[in-house]
């Protein structure tokens, strides 16, 4: 029972910490704070501009094989303690 | 060779290698019907998730919408992405463990009741409607506009393509070919953008290339910026829309793209559950590949298209241009009789009409490439709309023969006879989606957009608050969906049909589009669950050992 709910709870904890990261680079950087980003710039592009277009998916994709490789390893953990 | 023969040539091909993908893949149960047997690898489950995903629309439309609204085109880009991690940490490794074939299959288990079912069952059919009407269309566009026969014969030849192998193959037929459609589609999408990239900035990789300068030594954004300046239209780079609504907008997409049903009985089809997770990973890569790629076309499109027609003599424009105004996608009007054509933000001056789906399909024109490529780009759109349209037929069909008949009206139905109820229904999905693709009510354009509202409104909330709260009851989830559809559909025939009293802009509550308001009813949904559960009494212990056990790793 105690290794279930262990599983369960560091399964919530990478995704509070997953999620934030999602929320922070395409609503946080790609729109509440666009304009803010837009000053620096970044090669030729504006900062906020490039996170609304470009970073923000690019780190989505990283988001999920992230979630793939920690979840994989919290599987195998789970397995072995049993 | 002459272009038509390329593209009957393309189209051909391309047409006999899904029809043969569906002949031999042909589904021989209703397992395989409805979820390909639980059998197929997450890299083929991630290429037939993000065919499935992109449609007519983000191949054709979605870089032009992009390269006229700028900044403000980001909605989509990060809308339409960003409800991937949604999907994979949120839902669908749950969904597949609990291992059964339909979202309203896991609503009315989970919520231990019909009524949740028979809810699911409405607004999985709305939703998918809404959106399976639009790619009929958009398939009869693109026939119309690449082999020269009027609309109607185009959604008839797609009709009879879409009836041939999602009848006949299922979901397990169809997964197949969407594999061999994204392959074809992201390779036409490509092409042209790398080429474009290389003539205009000399890099290879169109993502970099749009931030790098042109042969001038100038940024091209910085460009861009200065040229919609000067003739009046706002800066590229920053946005029109009010930061809220880009907001709303941008999570009503997220949250609706995790909530559609043809998107996630996808990760049903996979053997476990870290396929699940395997499958939306590779899915967002495969899709990212054009979604990343649609911002620097529309960039460099925008900017060439200014280049070549501001204030230059009609009479010497490319050919292209003579050609796309043949077709009426572009227009030329000289208002003060100058022989120049005036491309600037006011409309008084304004000479040129340009329609969004230009912007890409002019591509392989622009970068003088040869025909076989245009070919190449008429078989990829096609792959687009038919892959997306097949999707939505499945999820229609077992909507009605397994939640419906099955579930509901007729349980002792044989497996048999469920199969024979699985393809009529798809056969009657498809022939009402040709009839409003042939007679498109006026508001298809406008409602695909809101299909996602409808699914933010509905099924989000009620899905993730089955999985990650023991305590929400079949009362609060029935309620929240009911209630969140509902002001969702009010919301939208108000502000886009002039419904209910109608309305403009200045309406808005709060000032968030109809677009945007799917996230406002999500909220409302939640809020209403949440409280309506309070009140009423939480699931038995055989739902909590359900959720237990949905939470719990693959292999118990």
């Amino acid at each position: 029972m105690d290794n279930k709910n262990n599983y369960w709870k560091t399964n919530l904890k990478y995704l509070v910490i997953l999620l934030t990261i999602w929320f922070t680079v395409s609503f946080g950087f790609g729109i509440l704070l666009a304009e803010r980003l837009n000053q620096i710039q970044m090669g030729g592009f504006k900062l906020g501009f490039w996170f609304a277009q470009q970073g923000a998916i690019y780190i989505f994709v990283i988001l999920i094989f992230v979630y793939i490789y920690l979840m994989n390893r919290l599987d195998q953990k789970f397995k072995n303690q049993k | 060779m002459e272009l038509q023969y390329w593209i009957w040539i393309a189209v051909g091909l391309s047409f006999t290698l899904y029809i043969t993908i569906a002949i031999i893949t042909r589904a021989s149960s209703t397992g395989e019907f409805y979820i390909a047997g639980k059998g197929v690898p997450p890299i083929a489950n991630g290429m037939a998730t993000a065919a499935d995903w992109m449609s007519a629309a983000s191949f054709i439309s979605m870089a032009g919408i992009i390269s006229f609204n700028g900044y403000d085109g980001s909605v989509y880009l990060m809308g339409w992405t960003g409800g991937y991690v949604l999907l994979a940490l949120l839902l669908a490794p749950y969904l597949r463990k609990f291992g059964k074939f339909t979202v309203p299959d896991f609503i009315g288990d989970r919520y231990y009741s019909n009524v949740a079912r028979g809810v699911a069952v409405f607004c999985a059919l709305i939703v998918s409607f809404t959106y399976i009407a639009g790619q009929m269309r958009g398939v009869g566009v693109v026939f119309s506009r690449y082999l020269e026969v009027d609309i109607t014969t185009g959604v008839l030849i797609g009709m009879l393509i879409v009836l041939f192998y999602a009848v006949l193959g299922g979901m397990k037929g169809i997964t197949y070919t969407q594999v061999a459609q994204y392959c074809v589609l992201i390779f036409a999408f490509m092409l042209p953008a790398i080429f474009i990239s290389l003539m205009v900035t000399g890099n290879v990789i169109p993502q970099i290339g749009f931030g790098s300068a042109g042969s001038d030594g100038v940024y091209l954004l910085d460009k861009l910026d200065g040229l919609h300046r000067e003739l009046g239209f706002h800066e590229y780079t920053t946005g029109k829309k009010s930061t809220l609504d880009v907001f709303f907008i941008t999570a009503a997409l997220m949250v609706g793209t995790a909530g559609l049903p043809h998107v996630i009985v996808r990760f049903f089809t996979v053997k476990k559950v870290s396929d699940a997770r395997k499958s939306a990973g590779w899915a967002l890569l495969f899709i990212a590949i054009l979604y990343t790629t649609a911002p620097a076309v529309a960039v460099f499109s925008r900017t060439n298209l200014i280049e070549t027609v501001s204030n230059k003599p009609h009479a010497s424009l490319p050919q292209w241009f003579d050609k796309w105004e043949a077709t009426g996608l572009i227009s030329y009007d000289d208002k003060n009789q100058d022989g120049l054509v005036q491309y600037v933000a006011d409309p008084q001056i304004n000479e040129l009409k340009v329609d969004a789906d230009i912007m890409v399909l002019a591509n392989p024109e622009i970068a003088d490439l040869p025909n076989w490529i245009i070919a190449i780009m008429a078989a990829g759109a096609l792959a687009a709309a038919l892959s997306t349209a097949a999707g939505l037929l499945l999820v229609i069909s077992s909507s009605v023969s397994h939640d419906l008949i099955k579930k509901m009206i007729k349980p002792d139905v044989s497996e048999k006879q469920e199969l024979i109820a699985a393809r009529l229904s798809a056969v009657g999905a498809v022939m009402l989606a040709a009839y409003f693709g042939i007679n498109p009510p006026g508001f298809v354009a406008a409602t695909v957009a809101l299909a996602f509202g409808l699914a933010a409104a509905s099924f989000f909330p009620a899905i993730v608050m089955g999985i990650f709260s023991k305590k929400m009851n079949k009362e609060g989830a029935v309620a929240g969906m009911v209630v969140g559809i509902l002001l969702m559909l009010f919301y939208m025939t108000k502000f886009k049909f002039g419904w209910f009293g109608g309305g403009s802009e200045k309406d808005w509550w709060f000032g968030i589009s109809p677009e945007g308001f799917g996230s406002f009813a999500m909220l409302v949904n939640f809020i209403v669950s949440i409280t309506i559960s309070k009140f009423t009494p939480a699931p038995d212990e055989e739902i909590q050992k359900l959720i237990e056990n949905i939470r719990k790793p693959d292999d118990e």
